[in-house]
Formats: C-alpha cells, structure tokens, sequence
C-alpha cells in the first residue's frame, strides 16, 4: 500500500506540485499520465523517497523498487553484482535466476556497458522485482526504446507486475502505456501541478 | 612507409639517444669535473652501493616519500571529497586553497622549519602541505562529477553506507585518485629532494647537498639517477597496473 499527501512541493519560487492525494493498494497499478515537465518525475521522487524536502506525507512500505527512466546501473560491476549489491541476500544463484526471469540468464557477467540499451532495461528491472517488491515505482521505463523492444519490455513488465502484485505506481506519456499496465489512470496537469478530473478506472481491471 | 616499431621499442631507443647525447657532451666538455662520461659513473656507483651508503639513503628518501604520499592523498581526498559535495564549505575553503596552491614549495619548507623545527614532522609536513591543496582540486572536481541518477538509486534500495561508499561513490573517484596519485608522487619526490637539501642530514637531497658543496658532478648524478630509477619502477610496476585494474570495468 501506497499512500501519499503532499500539501505542497516547491523548487524555489516555483510551485510544482499542490494537494495531491493518491492511495494504491496492493496489487492495483495506478498510472499518471501528464504533459513532459509537468512534475511527474518530481511526484516519483518524492514518493520513492529520494526528496524529502515538501510539505505533506508519505506513507511506503520498506520493500520499495523502482525502474529509472535510463537503466541507472553500475557500469564497473557485472550485471550480476548489480542485482547483489542491491540485494545481498539473493546472493549469486538468486541473481542468475531474476537475471533468467527476464531473458538474460547469458548475460550474469557482462558490464552494463557490453550490454545493449534494451538488455540493460532488463537489468533494471530484473533489479527491481528480484527482491520481491510491495511497492514498485516505474517511472517511464519505456521511453527511449524502439517500437519492437518497448512493447517486449512492457509485455514482461506486465507479466511481473502479475507475479508480484506489488501496489504500482507508474508514470508515462503514452496513453496506450496506460490503458495496457494501468488498473486506474490519473492526469496531472496545471501548475502548479494538481491531479485533475475523478478517477478512470478500468472497465475491468485485472483480477 | 617505415614499419611501425612497438612503444617499448621506442622507450628503449630514446633512451638510447638521450645517453648519446650525454656521452656526446662529455666528449665534447672533455672535463670530467663538469661533466663525467656515462661509464665513469660506474666505478663509484658500485663504491657507494658496496659501502651501503646509496641503498641507505635512498631508504631515508623513500621512507618520506611514502609517508609523505599517504598523508597527502588520505588528507587530499577526504578534503577534496568534502569541498566538492557541499558548495557551502567550498566557498569558504576555496580561497585558501587557491593562497596554497600558488605558494612556492620552498617558502612552506622553510617556515615548517622555522616554526617546527629541523626535525621530521616538519619535513614531512612540508611536503604534505604542499600536495594537498593539489589532491583536493583534482577530488573535488571528480565529487562534483558524481552521478544523481545513482546516488538516487542507492538511495532508494536503501544501500548501507558503507557499501554505497565502495560500490558507488569510490568506483567514479577512481579515475580522480589515480590521476592524482601519479601527479602527486612525481611532485612529491622532487619536493622530499628539496626538504632533505635544506634541512635534513640523510636521504638522497642530503647527498647531493653534499656533493654539490664537494663539487663533486659525479656523484650527484649518480645519486640523482638512482632515484630517478626507482621512481620510474614505482611508476610502471604499482601506479600503471593499478590504473589498469580500475579501468578494467570499461574494456570494451
């Protein structure tokens, strides 16, 4: 369960974000769909816990994962160790086995550098769901990507999601990103940035 | 087209030609007070490495040189670090670092000696004094280089501290503390040479303030050369495989 208040965030003289309230429970994927520059990375950030500094609350549980929008490896560890370090306890054989549930059990010893861009997202998320997340952050994980791997990516995104049920905050662009990953859609919009308009929910999201 | 000759190769030969050239000089000095041929040195360089005296002295200098190194780098890099992750302190510091860095080394030897004494500490602080301002420069500019995106990861995965140190942060100041360290050894030695001719009654700046007062060209060059030699074998058999070992990450 996810639940967040924030009365206000402020980067200087500038308001970026007002009185947003949201709640995702366990195994709901809520998606936040808005304009670039409108403060959706902002609301991740704070949400994940990477900025303190606002006015309001943030309730997360401590198993919290998060998929950049670039991969964010460490490009002198192997693709392996980027997995351990994060996550001791999985230990070698732990990782090769995150590193096979998304397609690149070969790839335990390379460096992120030796990967592609698209091997190197599944790394990334290979990192976010190794521990088995209840919470999970994606914050436009497919930007960047061509059409064939993007929709691979969010294929296997979807099936992870699936087996983990973690609740799921997810922020995008692409409505049709949305309307395939999303259990419930909110817009932010405005500046500073509020949510805007109820609630979609979807005629039937998943069981 | 000439075939391409190896690098080694080419080490060796102009290495060759430098001595040509010294051997050239000689001849054309045709005194050997003023200028020794290469192999008049031999003679008295094996004198003084029978009699204990060069391995000795070039312990002393070693000796410096090392503890020296160590202070200056930890010193450096922790300064550097600091300077670089919070401007607050860095615009305090900053002005003081500029006053060190553009003091003449040996205005801060000689008042370490007069204000601590001929002694040791102050030899040693001389020279640590006037590499850190150096270290820290280099380190900050590799601490304000560090990467967000990864301090953010850390951040959210909850990495302990001491692992976030290790495995994110050490790894991006590696290149920074490399570059240093060599830096920083070629300078420190040279200023060691300096504190010994000064203030010291052993080490290698010891002996050539001898032999200068004996006028004695011979063996200042041998002691000179000597430690040039152990320097270069500092240089490709520690400083060059460790800057290897670091880069290993970006082999492609």
């Amino acid at each position: 369960m996810i639940r967040v208040r924030i009365e206000a965030k402020d980067f200087g003289a500038a308001a970026v974000l007002r009185d947003i309230a949201l709640e995702v429970p366990k195994g709901e994927v809520l998606a936040i769909l808005g304009p670039s520059g409108v403060g959706k990375s902002t609301l991740l950030r704070i949400v994940a816990g990477i900025d303190r500094d606002f006015l309001g609350r943030v309730e997360r549980p401590e198993a919290l994962a998060m998929v950049f929008q670039e991969p964010v490896l460490l490009p002198w560890r192997t693709a392996a160790e980027n997995l351990t370090l994060v996550h001791p306890a999985l230990g070698r054989a732990g990782a090769e086995a995150a590193l096979a549930r998304v397609g690149i059990a070969d790839k335990a010893d390379h460096f992120p550098r030796q990967l592609s861009l698209g091997q190197a997202r599944r790394v990334s998320l290979a990192r976010a769901f190794a521990a088995d997340p209840e919470a999970l952050i994606l914050d436009e994980p497919f930007a960047s990507l061509d059409e064939a791997t993007a929709e691979e990516m969010l294929a296997l995104t979807e099936r992870l999601i699936a087996e983990t049920r973690a609740a799921t905050l997810f922020v995008t662009h692409s409505e049709a990103e949305a309307k395939r990953l999303a259990t419930r859609v909110l817009r932010l919009a405005g500046q500073p940035a509020t949510i805007v308009g109820a609630a979609e929910e979807k005629a039937n999201g998943r069981a | 087209m000439s075939k391409a000759l190896n690098p080694a190769a080419i080490r060796a030969l102009s290495l060759t030609a430098l001595l040509f050239v010294w051997i050239v000089a000689a001849l054309l000095t045709a005194d050997a007070r003023v200028l020794p041929a290469p192999w008049a040195l031999v003679q008295p360089f094996a004198e003084a490495l029978a009699s204990g005296k060069l391995p000795y002295h070039l312990g002393m200098t070693l000796w410096r040189v090392a503890w020296a190194f160590a202070l200056a780098m930890a010193i450096g890099i922790a300064l550097g670090y600091v300077m670089g992750r919070h401007p607050r302190i860095d615009r305090w510091l900053d002005p003081w670092l500029v006053v060190f860095l553009n003091l003449p080394a040996l205005v801060l030897i000689v008042l370490c000696y007069l204000w601590i004494g001929l002694n040791e500490t102050a030899a040693i602080t001389a020279v640590v004094l006037n590499k850190i301002p150096n270290v820290a420069t280099i380190l900050r500019e590799g601490a304000r280089a560090l990467d967000p995106s990864l301090a953010a990861m850390a951040e959210v995965y909850r990495m302990p501290r001491q692992r976030r140190l290790r495995h994110v942060v050490l790894p991006q100041l590696a290149p920074f503390v490399t570059a240093a360290a060599r830096s920083g050894i070629a300078v420190i030695w040279k200023i060691v040479l300096v504190v010994e001719f000064l203030g010291r009654s052993n080490g290698i700046g010891f002996q050539i303030h001898l032999y200068f007062q004996l006028f004695d060209v011979g063996r200042v060059l041998i002691y000179a050369l000597s430690f040039i030699v152990v320097m270069l074998f500092v240089e490709w058999l520690l400083l060059q495989p460790l800057e290897r070992r670091v880069r290993l990450w970006r082999g492609e």
